[in-house]
């Protein structure tokens, strides 16, 4: 699961009334390199929640983002750099997400999050 | 400029419908960002006496360039030609050939280029020494280079059809007509063996054929550095054209063993990317679209969503809850908590109906605006001598596209394209929720409304039957387009 994803989920459980950000308990994260497409990033970067963001990428041991970002930042080459790799090359390969409200765990294997609810919480 | 514009004889419906959407990728009437989209539609027209399912059509696009983008990029354009001449016999082809101004011509005639005639024909076989002869024929053509079979500067196409009445149940679709022009683009085909589901690694039930995938994502306008996004992922079959076209992908699927395990390490969804060298989903994930975990305030991130959902003929939607528990004679079964963390929890049936209902409005949350989703929708092929069928609507969402692929006799499925054309509002987002409540208080009523299953399967009305003669007299339906194209 790559942070992109980590930033779009939420505790969907009923009655939970913030479910965002999703906290990250980390058991193995991995680094898959990938080609950098810098209108993707020009066009995701103003979805992205950036404190969950920059808060996310240093639990998985990745402290160069800035604390706040905004727009201006994309014209650099550096920053570009360094958010594409913490956006899509930082993997995190087993774990969980822990719902920040109420705690319930959910699995990270494989780097697939399972995100389905249980009986009792939908 | 008219050009014309000769398809590969199948999937009838899609044709004109991925031309468009290229065009709209190519943005081959400016970059207008406004709204006004809508008034960017092709020009297009046919040959005389020709049926509209003929395969030549001529289209008026703007230059060649633009031309040969849409025509290379297409998966159902045999190739876009610049048309030098046409007649109903070889005299007028010459005559009208002549006629052709010669400075669009003898550019692509010098001494210093290469060229190559290909003799085509629909609807009849020409013998190879009556292609020769044929190509003999046009030797009023000033042509100064020399012939390069392999690959040549310039390729020139004669292309004939034949007044064949009605053949195979097909109606007379073209009249003889002969056509002669340089190409200027086509589709590249080669693509098709290369991701044909036969030599696929991971593979499920329902993967989808690898050239009507292309052509969703096609329609989808997928490319570099916009995302596109599955919520029925399965293997993966869909998304991977939507990667071959430079897109970021990312699937979501209720299924945890289809998307996490495949049938080992080296034969799952990431393993089916890896195979054609493609980037890897952006991401994949385990959810129910009927309770998506997206965060609150999250919407506008996908650039397209292409999907076929689950409609339950072939094979079921699943959602959460068990059965019981969604017809109210169970409450919710209390997970004990030293049991939690291995705990599988209970899908039940999804119907037709709650499963549109819940793409639409996901789709119209998510989706960016002016961008597009793209689904598969079955109808049942009795209903269709009422005109027009009824497709799902949504206020912030126009349908541009419906291109419908027959099937059996019973039911046929139609690709819908839809456009984002309004804001995702407060009152949207909330009726959408009340009507997600009716859907869980009428679970089992809708579950049954929505059954195409049975509808697809269950013998005929034997009625209908009986009335056979009355029933016969109705305005036949264009069967042969799913049994011989």
């Amino acid at each position: 699961m790559r942070l992109l994803t980590h930033n779009m989920l939420s505790s969907n459980i009923k009655g939970v009334a913030n479910g965002f950000p999703l906290r990250i308990e980390v058991e193995k994260v991995v680094e898959k390199k990938v080609e950098l497409n810098a209108d993707f990033l020009r066009n995701i970067f103003p979805k992205i929640e950036w404190k969950a963001f920059a808060e996310a990428a240093r639990t998985l041991g990745y402290a160069e983002l800035p604390e706040d970002a905004d727009s201006s930042f994309l014209g650099s080459d550096d920053f570009l750099d360094k958010f594409h790799h913490a956006l899509l090359e930082l993997h995190l390969e087993e774990g969980a997400l822990i719902c920040p409200e109420t705690g319930r765990r959910f699995p990270v294997n494989k780097g697939i999050p399972n995100m389905l609810l249980h009986e009792d919480e939908g | 400029m008219w050009y014309l514009c000769v398809f590969y004889h199948r999937l009838l419906d899609y044709r004109k419908a991925e031309v468009e959407s290229l065009a709209e990728l190519f943005r081959v009437f400016g970059d207008d960002d406004g709204d006004n989209k809508e008034s960017s539609s092709l020009e297009w027209r046919l040959p005389q006496h020709h049926h509209p399912d003929s395969p030549f059509h001529f289209v008026n696009l703007p230059s060649e360039d633009a031309a040969r983008s849409i025509a290379n990029r297409s998966i159902l354009v045999k190739g876009i030609y610049e048309l030098w001449g046409e007649g109903s016999s070889y005299e007028g082809l010459e005559e009208s050939i002549r006629c052709y101004p010669d400075e669009r011509k003898l550019p692509y005639l010098d001494s210093g280029s290469t060229f190559k005639i290909t003799v085509d024909c629909f609807g009849k076989v020409i013998s190879f020494q009556e292609q020769n002869d044929r190509i003999k024929g046009l030797s009023y053509i000033p042509f100064k280079g020399r012939a390069n079979l392999r690959n040549p500067d310039h390729n020139f196409w004669l292309m004939e059809t034949d007044d064949y009445g009605t053949n195979n149940g097909l109606p007379p679709v073209v009249q003889r007509r002969i056509f002669f022009g340089r190409e200027v683009g086509g589709a590249d085909r080669k693509l098709l063996p290369t991701y044909q589901l036969k030599s696929r690694t991971y593979l499920g039930p329902t993967a989808m054929d690898a050239e009507i995938a292309f052509l969703m994502a096609n329609q989808a306008l997928a490319t570099p550095g916009k995302l596109v996004y599955d919520p029925f992922v399965g293997t993966g079959s869909i998304l991977i054209a939507a990667a071959h076209f430079g897109a970021m992908t990312m699937g979501a699927d209720i299924d945890i063993r289809v998307v996490r395990d495949g049938r080992g390490p080296d034969c799952n969804v990431w393993s089916n990317f890896k195979q054609y060298g493609l980037p890897m989903p952006v991401a994949l994930l385990r959810a129910d679209n009927n309770l998506p975990p997206w965060r609150p305030g999250l919407k506008e991130i996908f650039d397209a969503i292409i999907c076929d959902p689950p409609y339950g003929v072939r094979a079921g939607g699943r959602k959460s809850g068990g059965r019981k528990l969604l017809k109210g004679t169970v409450d919710p079964y209390t997970v004990p908590d030293d049991k939690r963390t291995d705990h599988i929890p209970s899908t039940a049936a999804y119907s037709l109906v709650e499963c549109v209902h819940d793409l639409l409005d996901l789709a119209a949350r998510m989706i960016v605006m002016g961008g597009r989703l793209v689904f598969f929708y079955p109808v049942l092929r009795e209903d269709d001598h009422v005109e027009d069928h009824h497709y799902p609507e949504h206020p912030c969402f126009k349908l541009i596209a419906t291109s419908e692929q027959i099937l059996s006799s019973r039911y046929s499925r139609v690709l819908l394209t839809m456009v984002k054309i309004g804001p995702y509002t407060e009152e949207i987002a909330e009726a959408a929720q009340l009507k997600h409540i009716e859907f869980r208080e009428n679970h089992l009523k809708w579950l049954e409304d929505g059954n195409l299953h049975s509808a697809v399967f269950s013998p005929a009305d034997p009625q209908m039957a009986a009335a056979g003669d009355s029933s016969l007299s109705r305005e036949p339906k264009p069967k042969y387009r799913g049994k011989y194209v």
